[in-house]
């Protein structure tokens, strides 16, 4: 039959039940910075390499917490979570100065977590209780904290990088903001690469110049669909060269290369506005988002390949170094992993004794005064 | 019973991978459940005897006890949850289900909760179950024939299946639906059975596709769009309202562009602003497109069908509310339901309840409660907004003198805003009150039990509108 519009050959194959195919992060050439070279150069104390790591552990329990809150029952809706990819929100975000601004997509509670929102207000959304961040009317998916400089988790795929422009926009030539050197960093997702407003977003930022760091997080998969699948160029990041756009690949799992190449990007952005476009190689470790349990996700991905990941954990990479510098020991180590739980817990416990909403503030907010 | 998906409410325990009374540590893999999308396994979140409460097979509500890991021997008696919600649970030491706080009701149980200042308010959880218990007894023009019982997922399934059989012609497209079987199911297994070519899976990429179908449409193929929800294809709109809609006029004739566009829209249960909304009735302002709303199993099967065979582009309107609702489905192949006729669901005489998709169901209910109170009340499911059928409704009005128009979008230049002025044009004489609205409040949907309950419309709602109707011509 040739009624339907022919897919490939070798494609079409190998999207029928065949066994997914390993995810080789490995054979991608990526720069090799070292984590001495990134301490010396931004002349980081041992008190902030701490510091970044209790923020990696705060992350990683506090995805944790959600987790055993979803399946409680005490939280609603969709549920993404964002262990495995702790390393790119940090390492692009601890050079963020105030005035600058993220956005990011559903898969939203690291970002927001980063720049400085108190758990468990964002726990208190994640419940939907009126302490919460959005005040309950968001959810997980559309954490917002101006206060914080996060403009926000949105639930459509790639709805957020247009937004993006306009801020960067804004940066540039508000009174507000002009000559302040602000920057935009724009978190995605590889799948929503493929949606028609990325592309536009992509020329525009670039024909104006605009201080926008794109990051994209390729975790490989969008849902169910692997790169490979979605994508005619895998080379994801190349795909701005269309647009004349800088960009560069780095390790995603590791928090000292993504922060060395991040670091310099912003700063010459700061001087110079024009966007840059890094993908961060990355791996997600739970599915989609809470629906997407073990056997759904055997049908897209192979158990083998997060055994790999596994190894490549963000939180042992950074560990490891931290310990063989002995910034870290086995007893701080263990304080600092407590504190972490104790925050996540701290949180849970917030939004749980929270309020709900009253029912006059389902009317509020719909219009501006 | 964890709930393991947005979706779940219940799950089958389909068996332990661990003994009773054994120790389990936090990690484990102790048990495998069913549910509404997949098998999944549960692991131990704490470590400790495992204490088996549910025998495999049995179908659980999300939030009931299953087993309790604990220390001692539980006394099966004192940890059993037997309907009662989290109240048992909490005097375990660690039921699998409830760990946070098992004491407290929260916001998803079905009691009262408090709200800021110690205001209570009740929340009406008038969930899809009840509906799946009315919907097979509604009273339908064409159900005759054999028939099978089937959930309204099932009943879509088995008219894709039947119309990619019946004609070469038809294919699909759309996100997740080959390889990853379908976000809600629906295509599960077509992959290999139609092959790549005939199922296609695609980027996340509404515009894209929107633009494949409408070109291969053009060509003469019998394309239909899988939108993993409704709301995605806002960001088609220009391939669907300025080029689906219009080309057929726009060349004079020359280009048909015969398509489906499906996927579940409506109100979802905390989904939040960009992912719950009813925009049916926004296809149904354009020219050129036809806009089709089932309510039931039988007619989404015998309407897709029809949908599929229309030389139009249609817009064809699931409701993920209704997916499990279950209700006899004739298993004719050749069992079609036309397009633009609506159905009676409900014959009775003081007051006429209009609705569409979910809207029918909480209609039906709401008219099993106002029977209760001796008020009989006819409900008409309209089955598709574009063509409309004014007719059915006309000639039910003329009879009740009395109509309720239902429906989940907001209140201004909706479905119902359009029947009050049909109605009050058509049949002014016959009006014995004003035509009642009973629509969702007019905010973007909140993510906050407590206020999404306040803002989609509920049966009670319906019931004080027919009440508003009685009294006024009291
Ligand atoms: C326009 C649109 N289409 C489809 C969806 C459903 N959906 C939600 S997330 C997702 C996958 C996105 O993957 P990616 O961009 O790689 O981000 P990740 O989830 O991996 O962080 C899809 C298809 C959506 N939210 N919006
Ligand atoms: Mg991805």
């Amino acid at each position: 039959m040739a009624a339907s519009p022919a897919a490939p050959a070798k494609r079409a194959e190998k999207s029928i039940r065949s066994r997914p195919a390993l995810y080789d992060a490995h054979s991608i050439a990526l720069p090799t910075t070292t984590a001495d070279a990134v301490i010396q150069s931004l002349k980081l104390t041992d008190d902030e390499l701490r510091h970044t790591y209790q923020q990696m552990l705060d992350i990683r329990h506090f995805e944790e917490q959600c987790n055993r809150a979803f399946r409680a029952n005490k939280v609603g809706g969709y549920l993404h979570i964002y262990i495995g990819q702790e390393a790119v929100s940090l390492g692009t975000l601890s050079d963020y100065l105030p005035g600058d601004q993220a956005l990011s997509s559903y898969r939203d509670h690291a970002h927001c977590l980063v720049l400085g929102s108190d758990p468990g207000k964002i726990m208190a959304e994640i419940y939907g209780k009126s302490t919460g961040v959005s005040r309950g009317k968001g959810g997980s998916m559309h954490l917002f904290d101006k206060a914080h400089g996060f403009a926000g988790g949105y639930g459509i795929v790639g709805g957020n990088v247009p937004l993006a422009v306009g801020i960067g926009w804004a940066l540039k030539h508000a009174p507000e903001y002009k000559g302040k050197g602000n920057i935009c960093v724009c978190y995605l997702g590889d799948g929503s690469m493929n949606a028609g407003g990325f592309h536009e977003a992509m020329n525009m930022a670039q024909l104006y110049e605009l201080p926008i760091l794109f990051v994209l997080e390729n975790n490989k998969y969008a849902m169910g669909t692997s790169v490979e699948r979605s994508s005619a160029n895998t080379d994801l990041a190349s795909r701005v060269d269309s647009y004349a756009m800088a960009h560069s690949k780095v390790d995603g799992q590791d928090y000292f290369a993504v922060r060395g190449v991040a670091a310099p990007i912003i700063a010459n952005m700061r001087k110079n506005p024009a966007p840059y476009f890094l993908e961060a190689i990355t791996y997600r470790y739970s599915g989609h988002g809470a629906a997407d349990g073990a056997e759904t996700q055997s049908t897209y991905r192979n158990p083998e390949e997060m055994d790999i990941w596994k190894e490549r954990d963000p939180l042992r990479i950074l560990e490891k170094i931290l310990r063989d510098r002995k910034v870290i020991d086995d007893a701080s180590h263990e304080a600092m992993d407590k504190k972490a739980l104790e925050m996540a817990r701290a949180a849970g416990e917030f939004a749980e004794n929270s309020p709900v909403c009253s029912p006059e503030e389902l009317t509020q907010d719909v219009y501006a005064d | 019973m964890p709930k393991m998906g947005d979706a779940m409410e219940e799950g089958t325990l389909l068996q332990w991978h661990k003994q009773d009374g054994e120790t389990v540590k936090s990690g484990d893999v102790i048990a495998e459940i069913e549910t509404d999308k997949s098998n999944v396994e549960i692991e131990a979140e704490d470590a400790g005897v495992l204490h088996i409460q549910a025998q495999p097979g049995a179908i659980i509500a999300v939030g009931k006890v299953i087993a309790i890991i604990g220390d001692a021997p539980a006394s099966t008696n004192g940890a059993s949850s037997n309907g009662s919600g989290n109240g048992t649970a909490a005097k375990a030491s660690s039921p699998i289900q409830v760990r946070t706080n098992g004491s407290k009701p929260d916001a998803h149980g079905d009691e009262t909760v408090a709200g800021g200042e110690g205001a209570q308010y009740k929340i009406d959880n008038s969930d899809d179950k009840d509906i799946a218990r009315i919907a097979p007894s509604v009273h339908s023009q064409e159900n005759t024939g054999p028939t099978e019982n089937m959930t309204y997922a099932d009943a879509i399934r088995l008219a894709l299946q039947e119309e990619l059989d019946r004609d070469e012609k038809v294919f699909m497209l759309g996100e997740e639906i080959g390889q990853y079987q379908g976000t809600f199911k629906i295509t599960k297994d077509f992959l290999e059975k139609y092959g790549p070519e005939r199922i296609l899976d695609t980027p996340i990429s509404e515009a894209g596709m929107v633009g494949l179908t409408v070109g291969s449409a053009m060509m003469g193929l019998r394309p239909i769009i899988e939108f993993m929800t409704l709301n995605f294809a806002l960001v088609a709109w220009d391939g669907i309202i300025n080029h689906a809609a219009k080309i057929l006029y726009m060349s004079g004739g020359q280009f048909n562009v015969p398509c489906v566009l499906r996927g579940p829209g409506g109100v979802g249960v905390q989904l939040s602003a960009q992912h719950s909304q009813d925009l049916a009735h926004w296809y149904a302002n354009t020219p050129g497109l036809k806009v089709v709303v089932p309510a039931t199993p039988a007619d989404a099967k015998g309407l897709l069908k029809a949908a599929i065979r229309d030389n139009n582009p249609v817009v064809f309107t699931e409701h993920a509310g209704l997916y499990r609702t279950k209700g006899d489905v004739p298993t004719d192949p050749n069992y079609i339901v036309p397009i633009g006729v609506a159905d009676v669901k409900r014959v009775g005489k003081d007051v006429t309840i209009v609705s569409y998709s979910r809207g029918t169901m909480l209609a039906l209910a709401a008219a099993e409660q106002l029977a209760a109170e001796g008020i009989d009340a006819e409900v008409v499911d309209l089955r598709s907004l574009q063509p409309l059928d004014l007719d059915t409704v006309i000639n039910s009005v003329k009879k009740t003198h009395r109509a309720v128009v239902v429906q989940e979008q907001w209140l201004f230049y909706g479905v119902a805003a359009e029947f009050a002025a049909q109605i009050s044009s058509a049949a002014f004489d016959y009006l014995d009150a004003p035509v009642e609205r009973v629509a969702g409040a007019f905010v973007p949907m909140p993510y906050s039990r407590v206020l999404e309950n306040l803002a989609v419309p509920h049966e009670a709602e319906i019931i004080a509108a027919v009440k508003k109707t009685l009294e006024r011509s009291a």
